[in-house]
């Protein structure tokens, strides 16, 4: 949230919005293209020209009021007190060419089929491990890796139904996949929710231009549960289990029960009785096939993981294994997208399709090995350094930013436990133009697509594109002071 | 009405529906009767007599372990800010949001946006809100902001199963308000050993027709006296008057038959519309002089008890802590 500001140059001689842009060395998804201006963008360019910085502080300020009187919020908790949160908005869009954007679809989709390929193996016959493509412990002692699971064949081959990729583009704006989230991520609401508010607030900035629409994801959500649904079932009923209205996501969760049409239902309103799932209803228990869980692995069910959970369905576990309900995501998916598997990506790519990787990762030294270790602890200034086991951008270091002392006691860290680390280059982010404190500067974004898979792979057009508001900040993430932007693939 | 037994509605969802509805509707009547009570209700000393709406709430109990050397006048913050006190406009706010947001995927946004911003706002009240100068303010602000509740309850939320568990819930609240009032504020206003139809202080009377918004409504009866008796009587029995008992208890015989009839619960529904009807009857067989002659409050406990168990029933049948048998339910799905 913006706060209100003195008087800056900007705002008393009024001005093109674009006017006092400081064009940065990163690639500038508006203003550096580093090549040949798309067409789209330079009319966008000449529609926020002719508007003014005061103006935009209005719309926007606005715009976070509806945000958070629609509830369109994620919630922090601090001692005893619930604060909602709005997930700051920034209204200049970002804008992908027709080009770009099949370029990610491709590559988003082989990553998935990939994705999807290795989890069956490693559950089944494992020969990714055999074929000395990864090493055996890296898969067999992760944390994330579900005994369960082992020799379950999943509805269609399935395990990852909903997937985000993070994604970024270096000085030269080249995408690189950052990390694959194929447990529960989250995001997707505001993808739609930004465009809503984006066609709210600057309704004719789009005008004339193709840019394509979102709303097909919750119809899609839907069909893809109901694709993947325990065979033979004629109308399989599709719920979404949450945590409840106390988890942070909550309002993700209503946004997407809302759109696609189902129950909304909580552990306790599920019950399982004769290996079937049922819901408590009015007119007493109604048969659940599929299952849009965002709960995560051990939460599940006490009978089979955590018997403190009470989040959770007693006996949901049997019943998958059984075949009579379906969980999307699977179980064990969190094998797939830990960061230490994420370095042999492209080669897991390469052994199940035989394709060379669409889109590339970033070049990543795994602190288990020996010489992975010894590389990131004489590079650490050059480094970004991340425990494998951590999301939301937490316990990270960025060897450049950080001070003497930082990297000493980070040091000690990675020495006491390496194996819970990997590194990579800082990548110099791309930057987009962002409406600040002092004006409208550059600042850095990543990308989330959302990909979706049944019976085949569909991404939805754009995704998530995440801003780190504090000036020079890598770090991207909502927990860590990131905001969001509306995201415009054009179709041509 | 659409067929409402294709839409299955989660357990937790009618009961949450119902909770809303009724919260709403108490706070609304709270309101009502703080603002009225502010600027009508005087006792022997001329002081506002706040100590009646302690007795409407039946919190004597609460209020002075909360307030041991409690005055009438912490009766204001008590029933607006404390939050100790689970009837206050800011309790009420609390519960009005949990519920909301357990069924926000089921209303409208236009609904829940409303929400939000009302119980957000309740919720931030302190004691600077209570004070007297602005005490009538604050509560018709309230009051206008569950009317605009009801307004997009009724212009937007989907006509199913969800529809008539809230108007189940606001009606049932509904029936409960005006028979508390009717009760206490005969017998406080009926003059120790005084029979119906005497003299009686007219201003404390069109308070209790305020406090019910039917103060204009009695007028164009144009009543030749204004009598206890014609009073409990409209409030009671009246059947264009919306917030009457018998206006109450029609609507909830309605969503009753709805909820049979279309949403293939007639097995479920029948023993609480028995219990209904016989609610009913005693209502519309007597007229309110032969309800006060009997006895008003033996009355009033009774229907207060009949609608009690009323609620039970609707818990037990609809979310049964227990569900019924699978079996059954599977072989009705197949038909």
């Amino acid at each position: 949230m913006s706060s209100a500001k003195p008087h800056t140059l900007s705002e008393t001689t009024p001005a093109g919005l674009l006017d006092g842009y400081q064009v940065p060395e990163f690639f500038c998804e508006l203003m550096n293209r580093k090549g040949p201006m798309p067409e789209a963008l330079n009319r966008v360019r000449s529609r926020l020209a002719a508007m003014d910085v005061a103006e935009l502080r209005k719309r926007t300020a606005s715009a976070e009021a509806q945000l958070y009187s629609m509830g369109i919020t994620f919630t922090v908790y601090s001692n005893r007190e619930a604060i909602d949160r709005i997930l700051p908005f920034d209204a200049i869009p970002r804008i992908m060419t027709a080009q770009e954007w099949s370029h990610i679809e491709r590559g988003v989709q082989q990553r998935i089929q990939a994705l999807n390929l290795f989890l069956h193996d490693i559950y089944h016959d494992r020969k990714v491990i055999q074929d000395g493509i990864i090493p055996a412990e890296l898969v067999l002692n992760n944390p994330n890796y579900c005994e369960a699971m082992v020799g379950f064949k999943v509805p269609g081959g399935v395990y990852v139904h909903v997937n985000g990729t993070d994604l970024i583009r270096d000085m030269d704006g080249r995408f690189l996949i950052l990390e694959d989230n194929a447990r529960t991520p989250s995001g997707v609401s505001y993808v739609i929710e930004n465009r809503h508010m984006m066609l709210r607030l600057m309704p004719d900035l789009a005008s004339g231009l193709p840019v394509r629409s979102v709303e097909e994801y919750g119809p899609r959500l839907h069909q893809t549960l109901c694709e993947v649904a325990p065979e033979g079932v004629m109308n399989p009923q599709v719920v979404l289990l949450s945590p409840g209205i106390y988890n942070s996501a909550y309002f993700e969760h209503v946004f997407l029960s809302r759109e696609m049409g189902v129950p909304l239902v909580e552990g306790r309103d599920l019950f399982v009785e004769n290996h079937r799932v049922y819901m408590r209803t009015t007119m007493g228990p109604k048969p659940v096939h599929s299952i849009y869980r965002r709960l995560n692995d051990e939460f599940l069910d006490p009978l089979a993981f955590n018997p403190d959970s009470l989040l959770g369905v007693p006996g949901l576990i049997d019943a998958y294994r059984r075949g009579n309900v379906t969980l999307a995501n699977a179980l064990g998916t969190g094998v797939a997208d830990d960061k230490a598997v994420y370095a042999y990506m492209p080669r897991i790519i390469r052994y199940y399709l035989g394709e060379d990787p669409i889109l590339d990762s970033v070049e990543t030294h795994i602190c288990a090995e020996e010489e992975g270790l010894a590389y990131t602890l004489a590079n650490l200034d050059k480094l970004v350094v991340k425990p494998v086991g951590e999301s939301g951008g937490y316990g990270l270091l960025i060897g450049p930013q950080a001070s003497k002392a930082e990297l000493d006691e980070f040091r000690q860290k990675l020495q006491k436990d390496p194996s819970n680390y990997i590194s990579q280059p800082v990548i110099g982010l791309s930057v987009t133009p962002t409406l600040c404190p002092d004006g409208v500067e550059a600042r850095h974004v990543d990308l989330r697509p959302f990909a979706l898979t049944g019976r085949s792979v569909w991404v939805l057009p754009g995704g998530l594109s995440r801003v780190a508001l504090r000036k020079g900040s890598l770090v991207v993430n909502s927990s860590q002071g990131g905001g969001s932007k509306d995201t415009w693939v054009m179709a041509s | 009405m659409m067929e409402l037994a294709h839409f299955p509605l989660l357990s937790r969802y009618a009961e949450c529906m119902m909770w809303l509805a009724r919260y709403m509707e108490r706070m609304e009547n709270l309101a009502r009767l703080l603002e009225v009570t502010e600027t009508f209700v005087r006792d022997a000393e001329g002081q506002t007599a706040w100590d009646s709406i302690v007795s409407i709430n039946s919190d004597e109990n609460l209020f002075s372990r909360l307030h041991p050397d409690g005055t009438s006048a912490d009766a204001v913050p008590f029933y607006v800010t404390e939050i100790g006190n689970p009837g206050s406009i800011r309790s009420m706010a609390h519960a009005i949001r949990e519920n909301a947001r357990a069924v926000r995927p089921l209303v409208s946004t236009e609904l829940w946006t409303h929400l939000n911003v009302f119980t957000r706002w309740l919720l931030e009240l302190d004691e600077t809100s209570v004070q007297t100068s602005s005490l009538s303010g604050l509560c018709g602000r309230i009051r206008q902001e569950c009317q605009t509740h009801y307004g997009i309850a009724e212009g937007t939320l989907y006509r199913d199963q969800a529809w008539l568990f809230y108007r189940l819930g606001k009606h049932l609240e509904g029936c409960d308000q005006i028979t508390r009032l009717v009760d206490i504020r005969y017998h406080m206003l009926l003059p120790q050993g005084e029979v119906p139809g005497s003299a009686i202080d007219i201003t404390q009377w069109t308070s209790v027709l305020r406090s019910a918004a039917a103060h204009h409504s009695f007028r164009r009866l144009r009543p030749v006296t204004v009598t206890p008796a014609n009073i409990v009587g409209f409030l009671l029995k009246n059947e264009g008057f919306p917030r009457s008992l018998s206006s109450n208890l029609r609507q909830i015989d309605d969503v009753l038959s709805l909820l049979a009839n279309h949403a293939g619960l007639y097995g479920l529904c029948a023993p609480l519309q028995e219990c209904l009807d016989e609610l009913r009857t005693t209502l519309s067989d007597q007229t309110a002089g032969d309800i006060i002659l009997r006895g008003l409050h033996d009355y009033m406990s009774w229907v207060q008890t009949r609608l009690a168990s009323t609620q039970n029933a609707i818990a037990d049948t609809f979310w049964p802590s227990v569900p019924t048998a699978v079996t059954q339910v599977a072989l009705q799905v197949q038909e």
